[in-house]
């Protein structure tokens, strides 16, 4: 196994709640609450869970576009969460992102160019013949004509904007790119050719991903390994093949048996959830799922389980596997 | 044999814009049988959600206007049967047809509700328009449908306004509205796209219910395979909008014909099996109107050769209940008369 090059341990970020007239803060809304997590190098880690569940927020405070409240993360060794503007800035160059919609995250006055010579300048390539040099190369890499760079974001369709998404963030040559939901904008014939870009590039140059999403064919398709958030909460991670074929957490085995299979000889037993997600405003004491939990004992509305490798590289918080815990230790 | 409650011939909505005349729905044909869950399934600008609002009579119009073709809906009259065109209908007369006999959900939960009105003067204005019942029989009733579609609470969620409900709630009443004065048929434009899905899972089961008990004739549109696999019985496929492929859902999912249906299902990633790579369709989804002649999907399609690009491809009926728009079926199949 290679090395971790982010490491996340205990991440925390609440948003506060305000009301009344003086804005005073009345509650608070635990988006990521205590999240740790290991991503190695080269490879590719999925994040799924359904809104509201805190997948986006933690990609957003993993690049410090959202302060976390608590916790570290190490990227390459450094504690990011400690560096100053400067230091994260220049620490930007490694870690980029990607945003779920193509048509919100171009700016529409500037031209293609523009767009992809500005995280040049703000990294300090200043000779205007090596961004142009540079833009036509990474335009050509992502399958996009050399034209393309004088033209506008409307221009172009919602897969062609998403190259250009992608093009941003590769044009500082990352080690690290966090995708927040890169392909759900995406119509189906699209969603494939730019999954199987992002393959490429990866494979390429080496790149790490971060892919969130909520679709759980798509991530299975792209990650090495997947996490499963849920109100908050990282609930179960575990390799691909070992989360998709046994998964262990309740929520874990809801999700996967709720995504319609587009086979319809394939009829598997469908564990439909009761009720909604709760608010993470005011979470379930204890385990946040034993509300909708079918196998809740009474041990989990009151302790909340802890997030412990139960096998190899296979972590899981819940309850009912404890005595498999003990065995192990 | 199970015949026809809503039927769709020829077909054509347009939009007359700055940019001149787009034909959104081109001359498309099909039909729903009672009882049954049909599925139009394509990517988005295909015309899917267009041929729905015609039937519905919901075309902005300007700049929308059905230019041609007819809508007939089954009209029990005793053991009478007769078919009216809803194209052509008064607009009075399609007031009654219309939240009574065809009734339809739509994609966003939050916006078609009224914020202003609680959830059972929503439900009980339905009513209203279409039965004679007094104010307790109407709350009476509305209380039924809030309990028929799984809400808990019914007796309070009755004065509680759209807003305390969370999403999958909302589009259980809104299945609730839809159902109200028990219609034949039911139209659902993408009906659990907003929804998460532990919360599809629960309304894809609800409307199946419906479908079973009640024997409501449910029009699915959707741009997700799965949902199609889960639901429908028969699936039309469109794209650019024209029919292009038709037949059981099986025959659609398991052996499709037409290279854009083929190439749709080679794209989906699949969760119950790995696969190294996807198999991805060349270019983008055309912009409505944006091809004039010829095969519309031929500048993707990876079979294409120069009569594509020349003439329109016919539908051809390559066996009982399965058609294709393509010409390499031409020698197989037969021009289907539709």
């Amino acid at each position: 196994m290679s090395k971790a090059l982010l490491e996340v341990k205990n991440l925390k970020k609440y948003f506060d709640v305000t009301g009344g007239v003086l804005s005073r803060k009345v509650g608070e809304v635990k988006a990521v609450d205590d999240v740790s997590f290991e991503v190695y190098e080269k490879e590719v880690l999925g994040i799924v869970g359904e809104s509201g569940c805190g997948k986006s927020t933690t990609g957003k405070t993993l690049l410090r576009l959202i302060e976390p409240t608590e916790g570290e993360v190490h990227f390459d060794g450094v504690d990011i969460t400690k560096l100053n503007s400067e230091g994260m800035r220049k620490l930007r160059r490694d870690m980029q992102i990607i945003f779920q919609d193509p048509y919100a995250s171009l700016n529409p006055r500037h031209k293609v160019e523009k767009i992809l010579s500005e995280p040049l300048i703000v990294h300090g390539i200043t000779s205007k013949q090596e961004r142009q040099e540079k833009v036509r190369k990474i335009l050509e890499v992502v399958g996009l004509p050399p034209e393309a760079a004088k033209r506008y974001p409307h221009q172009f369709s919602g897969g062609q904007r998403q190259r250009i998404g992608i093009a941003r963030a590769l044009i500082v040559n990352p080690r690290l790119i966090i995708c927040d939901e890169p392909v759900s904008a995406l119509d189906v014939s699209i969603q494939s050719q730019i999954l199987n870009l992002m393959e490429d590039l990866q494979e390429e140059f080496g790149l790490t991903y971060v892919f969130i999403a909520h679709d759980l064919s798509v991530v299975k398709h792209i990650s090495h390994r997947v996490g499963v958030m849920y109100l908050g909460r990282m609930v179960e991670l575990a390799s691909n093949e070992d989360l998709y074929d046994n998964p262990l957490h309740p929520y874990t085995k809801s999700l996967l048996s709720a995504v319609p299979d587009p086979d319809p000889d394939l009829k598997t037993d469908r564990i439909i959830l009761e009720g909604d997600v709760p608010s993470p405003s005011n979470p379930p004491s204890g385990c946040a799922f034993h509300t909708r939990c079918s196998e809740c004992m009474d041990i989990c509305k009151q302790v909340r389980p802890e997030f412990v490798e139960i096998r190899d590289n296979h972590f899981v918080a819940c309850h009912l596997y404890n005595d498999d815990v003990m065995e192990n230790n | 044999m199970k015949k026809p409650v809503l039927e769709v011939n020829h077909l054509k909505t347009h939009f007359f814009t700055d940019r001149g005349e787009i034909p959104a729905v081109d001359d498309v044909s099909f039909h729903v049988n009672e009882g049954e869950v049909l599925g139009i399934v394509g990517e988005s600008g295909c015309g899917k959600s267009v041929t729905s609002l015609s039937i519905m009579g919901l075309v902005p119009n300007p700049p929308g206007k059905i230019v041609g073709g007819e809508i007939l809906f089954r009209e029990q009259k005793g053991d009478k049967e007769a078919f009216e065109d809803l194209v052509k209908v008064k607009p009075k007369r399609l007031r009654q047809i219309r939240g009574n006999q065809v009734a339809m959900i739509f994609q966003e939960p939050m916006t078609s509700l009224d914020p202003l009105f609680t959830i059972g003067f929503q439900i009980i204005e339905a009513l209203k328009n279409h039965m004679k019942l007094t104010k307790k029989e109407a709350r009476k009733k509305a209380i039924e449908l809030i309990q028929l579609v799984g809400i808990p609470r019914a007796e309070q969620i009755v004065d509680e306004y759209p807003h305390q409900l969370s999403g999958g709630m909302r589009q259980r009443v809104m299945i609730a509205i839809a159902m109200a004065c028990d219609p034949e048929v039911l139209i659902a434009d993408e009906p659990t796209t907003a929804l998460d899905v532990t919360i599809q899972a629960q309304i894809l089961d609800l409307m199946k219910k419906l479908n079973k008990e009640k024997g409501t004739a449910i029009l699915m549109i959707t741009h997700d395979l799965g949902v199609v696999a889960e639901m429908c019985d028969r699936v039309v496929v469109m794209y650019a909008g024209k029919v292009v492929e038709e037949g059981d859902v099986r025959t659609i999912l398991k052996s499709p014909k037409h290279p854009y249906t083929k190439g749709l299902i080679q794209s989906l990633p699949k969760i119950h099996q790995r696969e190294k790579r996807l198999y991805s369709i060349p270019g983008n989804v055309p912009k409505p109107g944006s091809i004039k002649t010829g095969c519309r999907f031929a500048a993707r399609c990876s079979e294409v050769f120069d009569k594509c690009y020349e003439e329109d491809p016919n539908l051809l009926e390559l066996s009982e209940g399965h058609s294709c728009r393509c010409f390499l079926y031409e020698k197989e199949g037969e021009v289907a008369h539709v």
